[in-house]
């Protein structure tokens, strides 16, 4: 253990791996300090184990209706209880971690692309291409993200992708101007102006050089909008746009459960917490990561 | 034209912004140093200087417009270069804090220009790179932040020699360290230059550096050359424009006699 502790804090790294897990441990270090920031990671991971264990930890994929356990409260049995058609609620929000978790992805992985190509190449080359891309960003920004999401389900109908599209569509464009604002401070800054003055490609000065400093502020952001996504995919569940019954999305489950609200509490409110706490969880992790990877709040 | 100079500039202006907002910045500046030479250009901050070195190396933003002409071993340097011909020119900047990416480890940051110039055993070239400026092997694969101020600066102009230039451009390169390690760096450059037969163009408002490393330099006010000057000139203390006596006297530390002359 000290010897990898050892090798990970000398100050004479050997290999350009070496350098790099170096850098990775630092950080670990100064995140780990952050007691908000590890209760937050303990939350994603839970969520992650929840949806990578799920087969293992549920008695059923929480779809079957059993009829004859309708609506038992939480007990030892069912630990949060059963809903309307008899399903146990625990196996449900677990197996619905697995959505919450799929549109989470997706999100990132259509947004992150987008966002920091069109905002690091709007702030490093200026100029008209830099009015272009912006206005297009500006046109995105301006479309309400729920309607747009009505208007995409209308056309290509109820479903999960068609939510997660929607979102991702209407969200790229905060992250387009953060990573812009970034690359328009660094395009002045001498090292990328000493990378021109050495024959570095333009593509590969915007890729190697520019793009990996703006990506920080891009994911910090990102986690702290985890949030406001898992909440509008809910929504989009609770008004019947998303996930698509007898699937366990958490918005959905709501929904059927807001009828049974007064006299039978826990069928809405498991699935409540869960949207809460994941929420939560990824904000303090977000805010965790702002402290780590924004050099500017750190010194 | 000089056929000998090894970088020229004749009539330079360069002015920012256009019609009545425009500010010019260069008005006139010209100069011409031999190959292996190495030419001071002094003067205030404001001055231009910088800015006349910038239009050299082809950093200026966009936006500027930039008069006169610039030559390199008689070859014009316009606002697009080619490939080969940045490689023949390289820069060190005044910030070593500034100009060393803070995410790329040393071995990258003196990698890159080599592969992108289509050098071959690079590993070798990096150690030679670093052996060159003074540091030992163990420096390749540190991130900027665990490097001092001075062993920073080495990495920059190793990094600027790894492609070897012909010509290299020096803006202020000791001006943001301590006075201790100015001379280690000071002494690294004129052991570099003499060795790999490099020109210098060497910025600074210090007239000590500038005797200590040029030959010959240019006095520069408001964006013009006032005087040139050759270095023995200037320790015989015989300038001849009140503005480069005053650089002078100023050089020499505060003086309340001095300062009330001016």
């Amino acid at each position: 253990m000290s010897a990898v502790r050892a090798w990970l804090l000398t100050d004479i790294p050997q290999s350009r791996r070496q350098a790099q897990c170096q850098r990775l441990f630092l950080a670990w270090l100064v995140f780990r300090r952050n007691g908000s920031a590890v209760a937050g990671i303990a939350i994603v991971a839970t969520l992650v184990a929840g949806a990578l264990l799920a087969p293992w930890i549920t008695g059923s994929a929480g779809v079957t209706p059993d009829l004859g356990n309708r609506l038992h409260a939480p007990g030892l049995a069912h630990w949060f209880g059963t809903d309307e058609l008899g399903r146990d609620i625990f196996d449900r929000v677990m197996w619905g971690s697995r959505i919450t978790l799929y549109i989470v992805g997706l999100v990132s992985v259509i947004v992150v692309p987008i966002g920091l190509a069109i905002g690091v190449v709007a702030g490093y080359v200026g100029g008209w291409v830099d009015s272009a891309l912006m206005r297009l960003t500006d046109v995105f920004l301006a479309f309400p993200r729920l309607i747009l999401a009505l208007a995409f389900v209308a056309a290509l109908g109820p479903g999960l992708e068609n939510a997660v599209l929607a979102i991702a569509l209407t969200s790229w464009s905060p992250y387009a101007r953060i990573a812009r604002a970034e690359a328009l401070t660094l395009r002045r800054s001498d090292f990328i102006l000493a990378a021109r003055s050495q024959g570095i490609p333009h593509l590969q000065i915007i890729v190697s050089h520019v793009a990996p400093m703006c990506i920080s502020s891009v994911i910090v952001r990102l986690t702290l909008d985890m949030a406001g996504i898992i909440l509008t995919a809910a929504g989009l569940g609770f008004l019947g746009l998303g996930a698509q019954p007898p699937t366990p999305e958490w918005g959905a489950m709501i929904a059927l459960g807001r009828e049974y609200l007064l006299d039978q509490w826990w069928v809405p409110a498991f699935p409540g917490i869960a949207i809460l706490v994941v929420s939560l969880g990824f904000n303090l992790l977000g805010d965790g990561l702002r402290d780590v990877l924004d050099p500017k709040s750190r010194d | 034209m000089n056929p000998a100079a090894s970088v020229e500039a004749t009539g330079l202006q360069v002015a920012f912004g256009r019609g009545r907002r425009s500010f010019h910045a260069v008005r006139n500046a010209g100069f011409s140093v031999g190959a292996g030479g190495s030419f001071g250009l002094v003067g205030e901050s404001g001055s231009g200087k910088t800015t006349v070195l910038r239009a050299l190396a082809g950093l200026l933003p966009p936006t500027a417009q930039v008069r006169g002409r610039m030559r390199m071993h008689g070859e014009s340097l316009g606002a697009v270069r080619p490939r080969a011909l940045r490689r023949r020119m390289q820069m060190v900047f005044q910030d070593p804090y500034g100009s060393l990416h803070p995410r790329h480890t040393v071995d990258r940051i003196l990698g890159e220009p080599a592969r992108v110039h289509g050098l071959d055993s690079i590993d070798n070239r990096i150690g030679e790179a670093l052996a060159g400026v003074g540091l030992d092997a163990s420096f390749r694969f540190r991130y900027p932040h665990q490097l001092s101020g001075g062993q920073r600066q080495r990495i920059a102009i190793a990094r600027a020699l790894i492609i070897e230039p012909d010509v290299v451009l020096l803006d202020e390169p000791t001006s943001a360290l301590d006075v201790s390690v100015q001379a280690e760096i000071l002494n690294l450059l004129q052991r570099l230059r003499r060795e790999r037969a490099l020109t210098f163009v060497l910025v600074s408002h210090d007239l000590a550096v500038v005797s200590h490393m040029a030959e010959a330099l240019a006095v520069m006010r408001a964006g013009e050359v006032v005087e040139m000057l050759d270095v023995a000139a200037l320790r015989t203390a015989a300038p001849q424009h009140p503005y480069s006596r005053q650089l002078l006297r100023a050089s020499q530390g505060y003086d309340r006699a001095a300062g009330s002359e001016f």
